[in-house]
């Protein structure tokens, strides 16, 4: 589903990402993890297509398309989902309508008919008991206001909502006591199916406990440093990303 | 790589599409100002003795205050002086006669509103909406009238009011601005050529929306209209105005009065859309919109509600107003100013509280782009009379870019110790933060400022009547759904 292939970013000058490769398949749940400054949100930002960030050199693969040649929306049209680490507030819209806009959109694109107002209410009501958040919150204007869980679980909600083909989330689980991750954790296992893929971006392996991944790869300074099973998640929570500055180097340096 | 601003600013730059002009014969004074063209406007519309008095005691006001170059200088605009000689200050389209009916109509004027989404037949037109059609100097057809007068409403042209009910033209005009209020009042009320009267009986209340339609069409022709508006005790009406004009290099001047009169009781709501050709890209061009309106809650309970949505014009210079003398009265005014590339705006309210109890709210939305300045100035006075008068206002500034400015002007002055009075502003961007998030939902960039810029001024937007709700949403590219409810 995505083939990511020696890709290079750079944000002002300053290379973040330096040749990572990744190969993800319909059907997988993939972690990231590693420390600050790593490259971990570049990477999610530059799959969404964040401008500010500069592609010098490698390739995105997404369903055999070329993923860098596609504006932002038409790559969450295309069904990439980004649960941002930071949900923007956007005063005045309602959470309802900014959701539907969403969804038309996509439908649009996808050759479906638009839901009616009836029609997705009853859509966005049933994902809600997915992430019990309170019917209150549809009507204010969206993240305005909302407490830092509320918004994570705001973008879980739209997640369900979108239902995307690759989701990506970026540290989603920050920031969120123990039952509002397993709330979030809950959304994020209700998607999982052979057709779609997850990329769960985070600093603490405590979500890969309720959301099991296939595969776990360390970004390291830019770079994909070791990949293994749920168990490398389990070797960093008790060791640290620290042995893995020795062993990379020299695997580096070669 | 293209900054937010950029692109947004791209997103906000639209053709201006109401700039055609109609090919129609029509009759026209020459150019310039003095007490003889006075005369023959007044001549023009057969006018009693006594109003072509008036008309000559304001043109004599307003020429001493033009001797002394008294035109207001105070505003945050600037313009080139204005030749008040190199303007025509009538233009009429030509008819034989006055058309009893709307087949009368010059088909070729027919035309022209159909092309501004403005059907003049009844039959196809909006439920619920009479409109009078004000073509340059002369209103053109006003629709519905049997239907209204059945009920006792006064729903026609200035023109035609001052023929058929000069008494209460007589007693109103001038009632609530004065030939002296100021030196485009002054200027109206001496040239002023047609406009909309409206007289709802007591304890009416008006089933339908009334408005006008305001097209400049001849070019160097100034365009000055008078509406006056009576509600009677108990009565309701809600009044609409929109404006169009062609695409013209010079600049025209476009300086109307409006006066609202509400007693005890009754409620008055008057909305607008303006949408006057606001210049090109280079700021050539554009209408200059220097307007005087004001309302005068007279009665007890009565209220005086305006909603503007300002996004035409090259210059805006206008404060609807509400003076508050009948205890318990209401003024409001809701507003959206826009503007791009060179346009300027100074727009705002006054309230003035004389009544007890009497209550005022502002919300002002000023949104900027381009080189556009965007100005709010309001004043807020509670007189020693205002026993608990209370009054919130909420000035709210959006900038799309960084070469356009907004301004706030708030003046208070409260002279009673029972008076309550709130305040509060915010300046704030459109980040690329919230585009590209609204992106990365599957909304193009686009239709997300429309949705930002909607979300802004949903207050102002949902005060709306439905019918102008739909012609606001084209006009900002908004979507309404989003803004109502």
């Amino acid at each position: 589903m995505l083939e990511i292939n020696n890709l290079h970013v750079k944000v002002e000058d300053k290379e973040i990402l330096k040749g990572v490769s990744l190969k993800i398949n319909a059907g997988e749940v993939h972690g990231i993890m590693g420390p600050n400054g790593s490259g971990k949100s570049t990477l999610a930002q530059v799959l969404a297509g964040r401008e500010t960030y500069e592609v010098i050199s490698g390739e995105v693969l997404y369903r055999g398309k070329n993923l860098l040649a596609m504006t932002p929306e038409e790559r969450a049209r295309e069904g990439i989902f980004l649960a941002f680490q930071y949900p923007v507030e956007i005063p005045g819209v309602s959470n309802l309508y900014f959701l539907k806009t969403a969804l038309n959109a996509i439908r649009r694109h996808r050759g479906l008919p638009e839901l009616d107002a009836m029609d997705f209410l009853a859509w966005v009501r049933e994902k809600m008991k997915l992430v019990q958040m309170d019917e209150s919150l549809l009507h204010r204007p969206v993240n305005d206001g909302f407490s830092g869980g509320e918004k994570k679980r705001n973008e879980i909600l739209q997640m369900a909502v979108l239902e995307p083909t690759l989701a990506i989330l970026d540290e989603t689980d920050s920031g969120l006591d123990i039952d509002a991750l397993k709330i979030v954790a809950r959304g994020v296992n209700s998607l999982r199916s052979d057709e779609r893929a997850i990329l769960l971006i985070t600093h603490y392996q405590r979500l890969l406990d309720y959301v099991v991944p296939d595969r776990v790869h360390v970004l390291y300074d830019g770079r994909i440093v070791k990949s293994g099973g749920r168990e490398l998640a389990l070797e960093l929570e008790k060791r640290g990303y620290g042995w893995l500055e020795e062993e990379t180097n020299v695997g580096v340096v070669r | 790589m293209a900054t937010a601003s950029d692109k947004i600013q791209r997103l906000v730059d639209k053709e201006y599409e109401y700039g055609f002009v109609t090919p129609i014969e029509q009759e026209v004074f020459p150019c310039g100002l003095n007490e003889e063209i006075v005369r023959m406007i007044s001549a023009k519309k057969n006018e009693p003795e006594w109003l072509t008095e008036w008309r000559l005691k304001a043109y004599r006001y307003w020429a001493e205050l033009e001797r002394a170059g008294a035109e207001p200088r105070w505003a945050n605009v600037t313009y080139p002086p204005i030749d008040y000689q190199a303007i025509r200050y009538y233009a009429a389209p030509k008819q034989k006669k006055r058309p009893r009916s709307l087949d009368e109509v010059d088909p070729q004027l027919r035309a022209t509103y159909e092309k501004l989404g403005i059907p003049l037949r009844e039959q196809e037109m909006l439920a619920g909406v009479a409109v009078d059609a004000v073509f340059d100097s002369v209103s053109v057809a006003t629709t519905f009238k049997e239907k209204l007068a059945q009920l006792g409403i006064i729903f026609c042209s200035f023109s035609e009011a001052v023929q058929e009910h000069p008494e209460l033209v007589r007693k109103w005009l001038g009632s609530v601005v004065p030939y002296t209020d100021n030196f485009f009042a002054a200027l109206n009320s001496a040239v002023f050529s047609d406009g909309s009267f409206v007289y709802v009986p007591k304890g009416v209340r008006c089933p339908m929306e009334l408005s006008t339609y305001f097209r400049i069409n001849a070019a160097q022709t100034g365009q000055f209209e008078r509406t006056l508006i009576i509600a009677d005790e108990g009565s309701y009406v809600s009044y609409l105005e929109g404006c169009t004009a062609p695409m013209r290099d010079e600049n025209q001047l476009h300086a109307a009065v409006v006066e609202l009169i509400a007693l005890d009781d009754a409620t008055i709501k008057y909305s607008t859309i303006q949408n006057w050709y606001p210049g090109d890209e280079e700021g050539k061009g554009g209408i200059y919109n220097f307007v005087t309106k004001r309302g005068k809650c007279l009665g007890r309970n009565s209220k005086i509600s305006w909603t503007q949505v300002e996004t035409g014009s090259a210059i805006t210079w206008k404060y609807p107003s509400c003076i508050l003398i009948g205890d318990n009265s209401v003024g409001e005014f809701y507003s959206v100013a826009i503007t791009n590339n060179y346009q300027q705006a100074d727009t705002g309210t006054k309230m003035i509280h004389i009544g007890k109890n009497t209550r005022s709210t502002i919300i002002s939305k000023g949104i900027s782009a381009g080189h556009g300045q965007n100005t709010y100035r309001g004043l807020v006075k509670i007189t020693r009379s205002a026993d608990y008068a209370r009054n919130y206002s909420q000035c709210d500034s959006l900038l799309l870019g960084d070469q356009c400015g907004a301004h706030t002007f708030p003046y208070i002055d409260v002279q009673n110790p029972t008076a309550q009075m709130e305040h509060e502003a915010t300046t704030s961007k459109i980040s690329e933060d919230q585009l590209f998030y609204c992106q990365q939902r599957g909304i193009s960039a686009e239709d997300a400022v429309s949705m930002i810029v909607n979300g802004f001024c949903r207050e102002v937007i949902r005060e709306l009547p439905m019918e102008f709700a739909v012609e606001a949403q084209k006009l900002l590219g908004i979507s309404l759904e989003g803004a109502v409810g």
